[in-house]
Parts: C-alpha cells; structure tokens; sequence
C-alpha cells in the first residue's frame, strides 16, 4: 500500500503535465502561447500575498520569539499532566496551526529528544502530518484574492486542528498501548 | 476574530519579552518575519507560474470543466452555491488530490486558482464567500496519504518502523476534516437564517 503511494506521487507531476499538455494539443489549444498567457499571472498572484504574509508572520514571530509558550507550558502544565498528556507535546500543539517551519522543528527536536518510536515521538509525528498551517493558510488564500474578512473559517479551521490533536491522542494511546 | 487573536498575539509577546528585560527579541523578530513573509512570496512566483501556465492549457481544452463534470454529485452537497459545471470545482479537486499526494507546491497554486474563480462569484469582494469557508475547511484540514516529512525525521531519527504513524495520521485527519465539515456546513445554515 505505502509502495503504491509512494509510486504515484513519484509519477504524479510528470504524468500531469504530460497529459494536460497532450489533451491541449489533441484539442487544438496552441499550448505555448497559452501557457505563457496563464504563467503571467504568477507574479501577480505572489505579489498580493505579501500585505496579508507580513501582518501573520510579524504575530506569530513575535509571540514565538518572546517565548509566549514557555509560559504557556509552565502554567497549563499541571493541568495536562492531570488529564494524562505529556506536558512536553503543549509546545507543538500550540505552535501547529500557526507556523508550520515551527511546528515541524518542534516535531524534529521532539523525536530525536524521546525517540521516534517513543510515545511522545508517535505522538508528535501523528500531531505534525494530522492537520496544516490553519492560520498561514488563511492568510494566504484569503489575501490572494483580497479578502479581509475570515467570517466563521478561522473558528472552523481552529476547531478543526483541536479536534486533530484529541483524536491522535486517542489513536496513537490506543494503537501503539 | 481573526482581529482579536493578532492583537493578543502581539500584545503578549511585547509585554513578555518587556517583562524579561529583552525588548529588542521584538525588534528582531519583526524585522525578520517582514523579510520571511517577502522570500516566501518571492518563492512563490516560479511555481505559481509553472502551474498557472498549465492550468491555463488545462482550462482552454476543457479539461478543468470536464473534471468538474465527473465530480458534480460529490460537489454538489459540499458547495450548493456554486455553478454545476464552474471551472472552480476542478480547481478544488486538483487542490485536494495534490494535498492527498502530499505534493504542496502543487496544492497551493490550485488553491489560489481556485480561490480567484471563487472571488468572481462573491458579490462581496472583502467578505468570505460561504464557499470559500467550505473549501478552506476542507484545505485546513488536509488529507494526507503519505505524510513525507515526517517520515523521513523518522528514518534519520532511527526509527524501527518509520512509517507506522501513516495509520494513526489518516485516522486523525479525517475525523479533524470531518468535524470540519459538518461544522462549516451548520455555521452556513445558522448565518443564513
């Protein structure tokens, strides 16, 4: 199953620019000249982005640098461990849904402190491959096509990520004992 | 919402490094994500281009509407208030099979793509299209079959079954898409009345 996987990712890229290209020119679509077309908007696009990338990354920079979730760590702590999770997944938790160069040096650091095939390192890697950068998403997307009003997705997305991270913690407890 | 939690973010973080006597950590650290924010954007141009172009071709042969085509009755319940056969449902379902392959230079220019063709059948250009909310539900919450990254810290960590986590990753992510999902599709009823 892994080796299929594996192959058609391998296989992915290539085979779909093989066959749009081939079904273009099957169709009589001149292809160059209209894939140039297409391509001039990629600046474009790249460009809108910046306004709403600075505004998030600044935050997150920010609330990371100053170590917002050590403190984070020592005063919900004792909480955590109450309800039987290592205190030490917190960080990553936290960290997930708002930078995802963070979240997987987290992970990284995390797996090579406890191990990978430790619990806090099945843990962690399940965490980090469960959900994306809610908040970088966002950002992006939204401010590709100049929208400054979430309405309800940011909820959703965060809800979403909580709701990740309970249920790797069940799977992982009851998979791996 | 979105306004609140950037406020916190920012007032916390300065008033903590303050607290430890460091304020110039803030200093740095916008300086730097301003410059992060611009080399990420600046990354962007190439592959957006590359796969704009393509997808150009793609539209002009009919392709994108064709995929949109096979697609309508799963489409259909996810995103009532889009057209049947708009070419922003191909756009989604390239964005997820990119996703699911774990292929995300790819997943974000769809995306956008996507994004553009939805905003054209927003009629209030600042405000997120119902949607919107729905697909970036479903992109928050990725489905990945082969989470690559990982994988490979396992192996270099020594790991004993590098992959083992594939199981325990698709369980928890499909019910964060699914909770997702069913939460964007009442929060759409609720707005709406």
């Amino acid at each position: 199953m892994e080796k299929i996987i594996y192959e058609v990712s391998r296989w992915a890229i290539p085979g779909l620019i093989f066959f749009i290209l081939l079904y273009g020119s099957l169709r009589r679509v001149k292809v160059y000249e209209c894939f140039v077309k297409g391509a001039k908007e990629g600046f474009g696009l790249a460009v809108r982005i910046i306004p709403f990338l600075v505004a998030m990354m600044m935050a997150v920079s920010i609330f990371r640098q100053a170590g917002v979730i050590g403190l984070i760590e020592r005063s919900c702590g004792d909480f955590f461990s109450f309800i039987h999770l290592p205190p030490d997944i917190l960080p990553l938790a936290i960290m997930r849904p708002l930078s995802g160069g963070a979240a997987l040096g987290i992970t990284a650091e995390l797996i090579n402190t406890h191990g990978a095939d430790s619990y806090l390192g099945r843990l962690a890697s399940t965490m980090q491959g469960s959900t994306d950068t809610t908040f970088f998403i966002l950002a992006v997307y939204f401010g590709s096509v100049g929208i400054s009003k979430y309405r309800y997705s940011l909820g959703v997305g965060l809800l979403a990520d909580v709701i990740s991270f309970a249920a790797s913690v069940y799977i992982v407890s009851k998979v791996f004992g | 919402m979105i306004n609140l939690i950037w406020l916190v973010m920012i007032l916390v973080g300065i008033i903590l490094a303050g607290i430890k006597g460091q304020p110039e950590i803030v200093t740095q650290a916008v300086f730097q994500a301003a410059q992060t924010a611009v080399k990420y954007a600046l990354e962007l141009i190439g592959v957006m281009s590359l796969w704009l172009g393509l997808m150009k071709v793609a539209e002009e042969a009919g392709l994108i509407k064709l995929f949109a085509r096979i697609l309508r009755p799963f489409t259909k319940l996810l995103f009532p208030s889009v057209p049947q056969e708009h070419p922003a449902m191909g756009l989604i379902l390239m964005n997820f099979s990119a996703n699911l392959l774990g292929l995300g230079n790819a997943a974000t220019p769809f995306g956008l793509k996507a994004m553009q063709e939805l905003q054209t059948l927003n009629p209030n250009k600042q405000v997120a299209s119902a949607a919107m909310c729905t697909f970036l539900a479903m992109n928050t919450s990725s489905i990945t079959l082969l989470p690559a990254t990982i994988i490979g810290i396992r192996i270099a960590a020594g790991s004993g079954n590098p992959t083992e986590i594939i199981g325990t990753t698709l369980f928890a992510t499909t019910v964060g898409m699914t909770i997702a999902l069913l939460t964007d599709g009442l929060m759409r009823h609720l707005r709406k009345s």
